[in-house]
Formats: structure tokens, sequence, C-alpha cells
């Protein structure tokens, strides 16, 4: 078997171990709920401003890109029901998700990292503290718990940003805007992208920790987790998302 | 190989008193490099005992199955009376707070500051302490290290000297009974290395403890050791006091000494 499969296969398996670990040591006491709170504070509020400004631009650019084919169609007036359906099903999550892999992703990794190389990790459990619990599974719970929060937060912005695009070259209220959104859409577009997104926080939160935690002495490893971290879990988000579709096709939800 | 030498020692009146760890033939590898064959150690209350070795020579290896946080393949460890590998999870940290352990690189938390980094032992072993009674002990360890005015600081903002001096105080908080050092002075310059060196000394004094202090800088053994034992080859290749060791003419302990 070629050297690159053997690798890949081999730390597919760890990190499915290490994500059987989480499952195990994750939900017996003792718990760090000051701990949760923290990295809810860090990972969810401290993400807001990058994840609403990329939403509001998402929903403006959006707008403008779809107006003139919709235009030549005489569809203008769907641009609500389209840039709603569209941002909310598919592309609102998406895009969330990979800004947070990308900032909270690299962050775990090289938070972990760099505390595994200089032993501050060693010197938790010295201390009489579960690192994995303490570190792992507090920083997973909170990017599982903060990314739907996001998402939903995001949404609602991008959609914001689609009526100020509209409101460039046409005229709509708010009202009519929201009015013709929300009309086009209903709880089974919105349900399953809500419940995605609580795997893409999972994801991103594993990813990033696993390779923190499995970090390689020296400096350069702790950049080379930050690095991977950003790369594996911005590839699973597609994977997850991929098989997202095919589970809510089966169960006849689109 | 087979030449453990052993030194007739002159000062031998700790021979009997209580051993606060003992180690008898321990193992361990890592793949086909075998790190500890066959070592054997004993640290007697009260004793500053050096691990001497070269980098490499599996010191680091010895104190981290002392403590834990790693499992050797075979032998026995005991610490304080218990042996750590019948020991449960929860028995363990128990024990933890009795062993300090000064880390080579000090892992001091970057993101807490002096204090935070001081409590945190404090907090995570259950001790129960109400807040003003906490800070007392934080700023008598910080005292007794010589930097109080440090308290609210993040150990970014310090010399390596200042973040060796808040590890040993970290270390000290919990009032240890033995004190594991893993190369106090590397990556120091001679004159700090020789300060932590005579703090070493001092606060092992203070706070009764015994130590075992893993280094290759000998200006740093010779000020705190009661004692040397060699780490050639994975065994014990030689133990006495500093003075002992130096007029021994084997090539090997000779090399540490010129």
């Amino acid at each position: 078997m070629p050297q690159t499969w053997q690798r890949f296969l081999n730390e597919t398996g760890e990190l499915s171990r290490f994500a059987g670990r989480f499952f195990s040591q994750g939900f017996k006491p003792r718990y760090e709920i000051s701990e949760l709170l923290r990295q809810c504070y860090i990972i969810g509020y401290k993400s807001l401003p990058l994840v609403g400004l990329t939403g509001f631009i998402m929903g403006l650019v959006l707008t403008m890109q779809l107006r003139p084919s919709l235009i030549s169609y005489g569809a203008e007036s769907q641009l609500p029901a389209m840039v709603g359906i569209a941002v909310v099903r598919e592309i609102g999550p998406v895009i969330t998700a990979l800004i947070f892999a990308g900032k909270i992703g690299s962050s775990i990794g090289a938070e972990l990292g760099s505390m595994k190389v200089t032993e501050q990790i060693d010197a938790m459990e010295v201390s009489g503290t579960n690192p994995f619990k303490y570190l792992v599974v507090t920083r997973v719970l909170a990017a599982t718990l903060m990314l739907p929060v996001l998402v939903i937060l995001s949404d609602a912005i991008s959609l914001y940003g689609s009526y100020l695009g509209i409101n460039i070259k046409g005229v709509i209220s708010l009202d009519l805007y929201f009015k013709q959104a929300f009309d086009a859409l209903s709880f089974d577009d919105f349900v399953p992208a809500f419940i995605k997104t609580y795997f893409f926080g999972f994801a991103v939160g594993m990813v990033g920790c696993f390779k923190g935690f499995n970090s390689h002495k020296g400096t350069e490893g702790v950049g080379r987790s930050a690095n991977s971290a950003v790369v594996v879990s911005s590839v699973l988000i597609f994977i997850l998302d991929l098989l997202a579709v095919q589970v809510t096709d089966i169960l006849g939800l689109n | 190989m087979e030449h453990i030498l052993t030194i007739e020692r002159k000062s031998i009146k700790q021979e009997d008193a209580e051993n606060v760890l003992s180690i008898r033939n321990l193992y361990k590898s890592f793949g086909e490099n075998h790190v500890l064959a066959d070592f054997n150690l004993e640290l007697h209350r009260g004793e500053n005992v050096a691990v001497l070795g070269k980098s490499g020579s599996g010191k680091s290896v010895l104190i981290k199955c002392i403590i834990g946080l790693l499992d050797p393949d075979s032998g026995s460890i005991n610490v304080l009376g218990q042996d750590i590998e019948e020991l449960t999870i929860h028995k363990m940290d128990e024990l933890r707070t009795k062993i300090g352990f000064l880390f080579q690189s000090n892992a001091l938390y970057d993101s807490m500051t002096v204090r935070e980094n001081l409590e945190f032992p404090l907090r995570r072993h259950w001790i129960k302490l109400d807040t003003e009674e906490r800070n007392r002990k934080v700023m008598e360890v910080l005292t007794n290290v010589g930097l109080a005015h440090t308290v609210d600081m993040m150990p970014a903002e310090l010399s390596g000297g200042m973040r060796k001096r808040i590890a040993l105080a970290r270390t000290l908080i919990l009032d240890p009974e033995i004190i594991l050092y893993d190369e106090p002075t590397t990556g120091l310059d001679p004159i700090t290395g020789k300060e932590i060196s005579n703090l070493i000394k001092a606060m092992g004094e203070k706070y009764n403890t015994s130590a075992l202090i893993i280094s290759h800088d000998m200006g740093c053994i010779r000020t705190t050791a009661d004692r040397i034992v060699m780490l050639i080859d994975g065994r014990c290749y030689a133990q006495g006091t500093y003075e002992e060791l130096k007029k021994n003419n084997d090539p090997k302990v000779k090399q540490f000494f010129e």
C-alpha cells in the first residue's frame, strides 16, 4: 500500500479513536462547566464580528450577482425568495462553518499545539487535571454548541445584506422583503440545514483539538497543527455536507 | 559492561533513613531504543539526589515515569510507600499533590496571570481555601522566590530566570514532600543558573523537601545535590558525592568532570 494511503488511514483511525475518547470521557463527572462557558465566550461570542461581516457581504454580493440573471427572466421579484433559500439551506451554514474552521480550527490547533510542546498539557495532568476533559471536551462542546447559533445569526445578517443589495438598484421595504423571503421558506428548509451545523461545529472542534493534542515537538509542529486543522476540518465540512444532502434526500426533506 | 561502580560512601548517615522514593529494575523502551534498562534508585527523606547523564540518556523519561506521565515497561516505582502502577487515576492525583514537578520549559500557562498559574494546582486538587487564605499562600510562595511584585503579570512579560522562579513557586504551593526537577538550569545564563541552583537548595531546606534533580549542569549539581547518580546506558552506572565521583578514574565518569 502506498505510504500516503497508509498515513491517511492511520490518521483517520487515530482521529476516530480520539472522538471515541470524547464520548467515553466527556459525559462523566467531573464537569468543567466554568471552562466550557469560557470557551463558549471565546469560540462563540468572539467569532461573531467576523461571521457577521462575512454573512453580510455574502448576502449582498449574492443578491447583486443574481439580479441580472433574474431580470433577464423577468423574475426580479423572486430575488428575496431565491436568496433566502440559497442562504438558509446551503450558503449560510457552509460559508459560516468554513470561516469558523479558519478562525477556530486554527486557533485551537495552535493553542493546544503550543501547550503540548511547552509541556503545559503535562503540567495540567500533574496538577490533578485531566487535560483531555479540561482542554478537549470543553472546546469540542463549545464549538458544537456555538456554530449553530453563529449560523442563525449569520443567516439573518445575510438576509439583511441582501435586502440592502436589492435597494441599491431597486426599491423594496424591509417588511415586504422578509415576507417574500419567509414565504418561500419552510421548516423543511431550515431544520436539516440547522442540524448539520452541529456536525460541522463538532468536526471543527474535534479536528482542531486532535491536531493540537498530537502536535509533535517544536514550533514547526505547532504551525503544522494549525494549518492541517484548518485544511482537514474544511474538507470534512464538505464531506459532511455531501452526506447531509443524501440523508435529507432519503428522508424526503428536499 | 557489567561493572556497576559502587563507590563507598563516606557519609552514610542517611543510609537508614526512610525512603520517599524507590525505583527497582525499571525498564522503558521506545521501539528499539532501550532508554532505561534495569535502573535502580533510592531517595531518602530530606535528601537531594541529582541524576546526571548525557542529553537523550533517559533522564527526563525517568522522572516522567515517576510522576505517571509515562508508563514503564516493567519494574516498580514506589513513591511515599505507594506503588504507582497499582494506583487508580484518583489515587494518583492524590499522590501528585505530594510530588512537585518543575518542568524543563517551566510549563507556565501562557493564558493565565502569575496569580492564576499559582492558584491552578490549588483549585484543581480540590483544596478548600477561602480567597484570603489562597491569596496569602500565593503571596507567601512568591515572596519566598523573591518575585512578589509579579503577581498580576503574564508569563510572557517575565524573563527566563523569573519564569523558572514562578514555576518553582507553583511547585512549592502545594507543600510537596518530593520535588522532581527536570533540568532546572538549562537555557539560563550561568549567573541566573547559579541563582536558581541556590534557590533550589534554599527552598529544599525551607520547605523540608526531598529532591530528585535531573541535570547535566555540573555547577547546579554541585550546589544542590547531596548525592549524584550517573545514568549511563540506561542503568545507574555509578553513584556518590560530587567529590567522590570527581576522583573516580572510570573514563565514562571522568568525562563529566573534565
